[in-house]
């Protein structure tokens, strides 16, 4: 676990941002830019009403259901991409080509072919994810030991217990990567599928505030939103990034 | 069981278009409780050879003819264990089967009680030499590859893995094949040895050690020794007159 020192140092780091946001608020005023604690009375009735936690859950919702198709099916891809050299050839070209399609398109068009429906949206943001996730693992694909694979053979280890032992943890690091990097696209994408389609979500929440310049209410979704992630991110992506790479010996 | 090996050739394309002939026609067979030695200078193609025996590489000219059941046991000539499982692990993954008295056993001749739990990494070349080959002891072979498992250990170390390498042989009916360019691990392990050639490599002679290993003393290993440096003396001497 982390030293106390760093302990400190963040909550230090945490009451600077307080102290800089407080201070401009006073200086700017009211209406553009609310002080901490007109944001945390909004964030209190919201939360009091029930609304916001409604909010939060179905953008989690939509995250969670995403980010697991994205990387199940991405994981899958970029692995056969590595091994196979014909689906690379194939794939390779899709891949480019959704690598660089704005997510803003992917959305639009989603919601356009498959109507402002709940499928379409988690869709769209699964496909925003996908070219990465395919990439980063298809990368890990082609850095597998082969001298490990041959070993596996030789000893006539059978198929899953060779692929869970000798290849998955040498993915492990690449899925913890795809992972962390997936998350936050997916964090950053579901607010815009939200805004444009969905009757709730936080995505949804922060386009009423900005048709009727609420502020406080902006600040209040968007920061809950901001301390949810973090609790995710150090909760669990960072002890499964750590527990992946534990058989790595200690860098000095 | 038998191992019959039939090789007619072997080429291997360069990444600059060229080819180049690895394997020269070689043609042997060991039977089960036989130690068949390949010697041989380094880069000769014994490691393709044998990669082309264990079935890893399928391009080549000839025919390998190897008993379909047999269980594999082997000991690469670089540990090859798997850095993210416990040396145990490592052990129990190849041979599932193992019997937890067996494996102790194992342990215990090969020194390794101390380090069941760590990782490869923690370990020097020699104790991830000895886990290499507690995991081909552990799967309870009938053929028994051995790609240099002494090189880079200690003199005593070596004598004793040595002698453990035939205990094994004469308890079970393994077919092994060893591969090294010590003589003195071959004349005291091998039962024949085959000589082979530099690239393309093939067998320059086939020396069957009639003296059955547990009865072979110094006095007869020095003996087959000094025999074998004469036939190569001979070999050369002929080789510069012609």
């Amino acid at each position: 676990m982390q030293s106390p020192e760093t302990e400190v140092l963040r909550l230090l780091s945490f009451a600077l941002f307080l102290a800089i946001w407080w201070i401009a608020a006073l200086l700017v005023g009211g209406a553009k830019l609310p002080s901490p604690p007109a944001v945390l009375q909004v964030m209190i009735a919201e939360a009091a009403s029930g609304a916001l936690f409604l909010h939060l859950g179905a953008t989690l919702a939509r995250v969670a259901l995403a980010f697991t198709l994205a990387m199940s099916v991405g994981s899958a891809i970029g692995y056969l991409m590595g091994r196979i050299k014909l689906a690379d050839r194939l794939g390779d070209p899709w891949l480019i080509l959704l690598l660089n399609l704005p997510a803003l398109v992917v959305i639009v068009l989603a919601y356009i072919w498959a109507g402002l429906t709940e499928a379409a949206a988690i869709a769209a943001i699964a496909i925003n994810k996908l070219p990465t996730a395919i990439v980063t693992l298809r990368e890990g694909t082609r850095a597998l030991d082969r001298s490990l694979d041959e070993m596996a053979s030789v000893f006539a280890m059978p198929r899953w217990r060779a692929f869970r032992h000798v290849v998955l943890p040498q993915l492990a690091p690449y899925i913890a990567a795809s992972a962390r990097s997936g998350l936050s696209l997916v964090w950053k994408i579901v607010l815009v599928a939200e805004l444009l389609g969905r009757p709730n979500g936080v995505g949804f929440e922060i386009g009423v505030a900005f048709q009727l310049f609420d502020t406080p209410r902006l600040l209040a979704y968007s920061l809950t939103f901001a301390a949810v992630v973090l609790v995710i991110e150090t909760l669990l992506v960072q002890p499964f990034e750590a527990r992946a790479n534990r058989w790595r010996p200690r860098a000095a | 069981m038998r191992l019959e090996v039939d090789i007619t050739g072997k080429t291997f394309r360069s990444a600059a278009g060229g080819t180049h002939e690895v394997l020269a026609p070689v043609k042997f067979a060991l039977q089960s409780g036989e130690v068949g030695v390949l010697i041989g200078p380094s880069g000769c193609g014994k490691s393709t050879m044998l990669r082309i025996i264990l079935g890893l590489d399928r391009d080549f000219a000839g025919h390998v003819a190897r008993p379909p059941e047999a269980r594999i046991g082997m000991v690469f000539q670089e540990p090859r264990l798997l850095p993210w499982r416990s040396v145990e692990q490592n052990v129990r993954l190849a041979a599932p089967d193992v019997a937890d008295a067996k494996l102790a056993e194992l342990f215990r001749i090969l020194e390794l009680e101390a380090h069941r739990d760590h990782y490869p990494g923690e370990l020097s070349l020699g104790l991830a030499r000895r886990v290499a080959l507690a995991r081909a002891f552990a799967v309870e072979p009938d053929i028994l590859v051995l790609d240099e498992p002494l090189a880079s250990l200690d003199d005593a170390l070596a004598g004793r893995l040595r002698d453990e390498i035939a205990t094994l042989v004469a308890s079970r009916p393994v077919m092994t094949l060893l591969v090294t360019h010590s003589l003195d691990d071959a004349v005291r392990l091998g039962d024949r040895l085959f000589f082979l050639s530099p690239r393309p490599a093939r067998i320059v002679a086939e020396v069957p050690i009639g003296i059955p290993r547990d009865t072979r003393g110094e006095a007869e290993i020095a003996a087959i020794k000094a025999s074998l440096a004469q036939r190569t003396q001979g070999d050369r001497t002929e080789r510069d007159a012609s």
